[in-house]
């Protein structure tokens, strides 16, 4: 028991050294509110991204490692909107940090900065895993990326007032920026407009909203259901008479619906980046949207 | 150029307070205050011997499933934020036993929020943090029914009243110590005067191997001082014992390790995922042994030393969407000595009436198979090869598990 105590210690001590932190700790749900920390914050912060492109940041558990990270953080930024209910509040009891909890100014929800799509009045769980707060997946519309950030420029000067000036400066930078972006990719999208699209699941609807593209159908007969083969041949006789120019999941969605639809119908599938490196290239919140746009592009010339 | 941007910082520091106030939202788990949840649990079971573990005096809930249908479980739970500073959980377990509806009190405690400095205190009623199963509620375990070695050494759960401490180590990796002082009422405890002889203490940590794979070790002790500790358990069938069994003037200690280990490519469990386990306690007891015979109206007593230890491992591997097998292997063994007979028995008789002495070590190998149609329902086959008594059996059970309400958590 004694010889346990000792290596306790020693462990612990090890531990106190390593968790020196340089800025402003940072515990980000999802690979783009990470991204969207870096540009805001110029260096100043310490981000440290929980979920990668590859999971479904619905379904994490509140594991060891993000309990440790949690207990560091000075904001936590995330979707919000019950994306992680099944998760983040426990992550957030477990930390013991007071910094972070519900309510306090370390806790930045995204989704609930903006207007969402789909609040419900009342929830069933016959509709699937739908949430009454909305749909928040709402980092693929730059309209309310540029909302969000504002108001986390906000809380960053809030929680570290001296480096306001520079979080202020960067959030200049990143909104003139943004808003040039969001001007080519507009242009460049015009042909998405009116395009019927197959979803697997309603994850892309703020970037449809954006784009105004229609939804054509999605793989997923409720939210969060797989998509089984009655749905499916419903989807294939629906598309005959009204049909769809392409088919499209993200990365950590199973492709197998997809490619089945597609061979039925002759529609193109193809698999696009969800969120920020979720391809090589797709390296921030700017080279996501281009390669989300040429990907969406390209798949609609080659119908 | 100074002036300008101070003016702006305050409009923007101002700005921010109204908006963050009227737009900020909140993760609750539910719509409502408090989150209310169901779980609904339904069995089927099929088997011959009764339930029997010789070396170890049954106590708190061991037993299994009643034959034929039954229900199991049906859990309440209400919780919420209490305030700013604690959050609240109350858990009722409403079952029906021999045709009698009872309700049982699982978790009712407060627990701090964002107390600071990694520390937080519960307190009130609630799952020891001991092990790595024993927090977890039994519909939330990978097998219908929980391990030998829980049965053995807790009575399935140690749920104890009292208070716990909990410090998360200020690391880079997961490190957390918890101390507890309970009652020391519960099984393997026993009534004692002050009720406040329970006595825990543990350390958990873990973190990931890589993106897809994660993992959580954990050392626990238990101890507690006992005036009475009454034995048989929670097992079903006889409604009037023939016999009964205490012990006196007891103590008891329990030591444990646990390991977690689990696995998804590219740590996206949705289409398939690996979770192995293992866990083993140790357990050393003594006090007296008071035996009555009722039926031939004999009491004996004597010295009892009991040295015990258990293990379980087990993998659950979910192959496919919806889909998922599990394997387990449980074994437990018993050292105890009976001395200084006195009454009706010797020592040697006591050992066997009581069977707390015994050559005979308990095994069992389980199978199982769910199906979960969506996060909230699923349905399980579980087979077993059960040499948990001295006479082997085959067992099967069916079970379903449906959870109404708020969205539970899912813990590592």
């Amino acid at each position: 028991m004694k010889k346990l105590g000792n290596l306790l210690v020693v462990i612990l001590a090890l531990g106190f050294f390593n968790a020196a932190q340089a800025g402003l700790g940072i515990f980000a749900c999802e690979p783009e509110w990470g991204s969207l920390a870096n540009e805001l914050a110029g260096g100043k912060v310490d981000v440290y991204t929980a979920t990668t492109a590859f999971q479904d940041p619905h379904r994490i558990e509140a594991r060891p490692s993000l309990i440790a990270k949690m207990r560091h953080a000075d904001l936590v930024i995330c979707s919000g909107a019950d994306l992680e209910v099944g998760w983040l509040p426990l992550l957030i009891r477990s930390s013991a940090n007071s910094k972070v909890q519900i309510g306090q100014p370390g806790y930045f929800e995204a989704a609930m900065q903006v207007e969402r799509l789909g609040v419900l009045e009342k929830v069933d769980r016959a509709m699937g895993d739908v949430h009454g707060k909305g749909n928040p997946h709402v980092h693929l519309d730059p309209r309310r990326v540029a909302a969000i950030a504002k108001s986390l420029t906000q809380r960053l000067i809030e929680l570290d007032p001296a480096n306001a000036s520079v979080y202020q400066q960067q959030g200049e930078k990143f909104q003139t920026r943004w808003q040039s972006a969001m001007a080519q990719w507009r242009t460049k999208a015009a042909p998405l407009k009116g395009q019927r699209i197959v979803v697997h699941h309603k994850d892309w609807v703020y970037l449809f909203d954006w784009l105004g593209i229609e939804e054509a159908a999605s793989l997923e007969p409720k939210p969060g259901v797989s998509p089984s083969t009655s749905h499916l041949a419903d989807i294939v006789s629906g598309l005959k008479s009204n049909p769809a120019t392409l088919i499209i999941y993200s990365n950590y969605q199973d492709d197998k619906a997809a490619r089945w639809l597609s061979a039925r119908t002759n529609i193109q599938a193809v698999q696009l980046p969800f969120t920020v490196g979720a391809h090589d290239q797709a390296r921030d919140l700017f080279s996501l949207m281009d390669e989300l746009l040429d990907a969406l592009l390209i798949g609609i010339q080659q119908k | 150029m100074k002036t300008h941007s101070l003016v702006m910082l305050t409009t923007a520091l101002l700005a921010s307070e109204i908006s963050y106030a009227q737009s900020s939202g909140r993760i609750s788990g539910s719509e409502f205050n408090p989150a209310l949840s169901l779980v609904l649990e339904g069995r089927y079971a099929d088997y011959n011997e009764d339930f029997e573990l010789p070396g170890f005096q049954l106590g708190g809930e061991a037993g299994i499933y009643e034959k034929g249908f039954s229900i199991g479980h049906n859990e309440l739970t209400l919780s919420a934020n209490v305030d700013d500073k604690f959050y609240g959980l109350f858990n009722l377990a409403i079952a029906s036993e021999a045709g009698e509806t009872v309700t049982e009190l699982e978790e009712a405690y407060i627990e701090t929020l964002g107390l600071g400095k990694g520390l937080t205190v519960k307190g009130g009623q609630f799952y020891s943090g001991l092990g790595y199963l024993n927090t977890i509620h039994d519909h939330a375990h990978d097998f219908a029914d929980v391990p030998l070695v829980y049965a053995a050494m807790f009575g399935n759960h140690l749920l104890e009243k009292g208070i716990q401490l909990r410090w998360l180590a200020p690391t880079d990796f997961f490190l957390e110590f918890g101390a507890e002082l309970t009652s020391g009422a519960e099984f393997p405890g026993g009534e004692n005067e002050d009720n406040n002889t329970g006595r825990t203490l543990f350390v958990k940590t873990g973190g990931d191997f890589s993106v897809s794979s994660s993992w959580q070790a954990g050392l626990s002790y238990y101890t507690a001082e006992f005036d009475l500790r009454e034995g048989g358990g929670h097992a079903h069938g006889g409604a009037t014992a023939d016999t009964d069994q205490e012990i006196l003037d007891g103590k008891t200690s329990i030591s444990g390790i646990d390991f977690v280990y689990k696995w998804a490519p590219n740590g996206n469990p949705a289409q398939r995922n690996l979770k192995i386990q293992f866990e083993y306690f140790l357990r050393d007891e003594e006090g007296q042994l008071e035996y009555t015979d009722n039926i031939n109206s004999l009491t004996g007593s004597a010295d009892y030393d009991g040295d015990q230890s258990g293990f379980y491992i087990q993998g659950v591997y979910q192959w496919m969407p919806h889909w998922r097998a599990g394997l387990r292997y449980d074994h437990l063994s018993s050292d105890n000595q009976l001395s200084n007979a006195v009454g009706g028995f010797t020592n040697d008789e006591l050992g066997e009436a009581t069977e707390l002495v015994t050559g005979h070590t308990p095994k069992r190998t389980s199978l199982m198979i769910d199906y979960s149609p969506s996060e909230f329902s699923r349905f399980r086959i579980q087979y077993m090869k059960d040499d948990s008594g001295e006479v082997s059996d085959d067992r099967i059970y069916l079970q379903f598990i449906a959870s109404l309400g708020s969205h539970g958590a899912h813990k590592f």
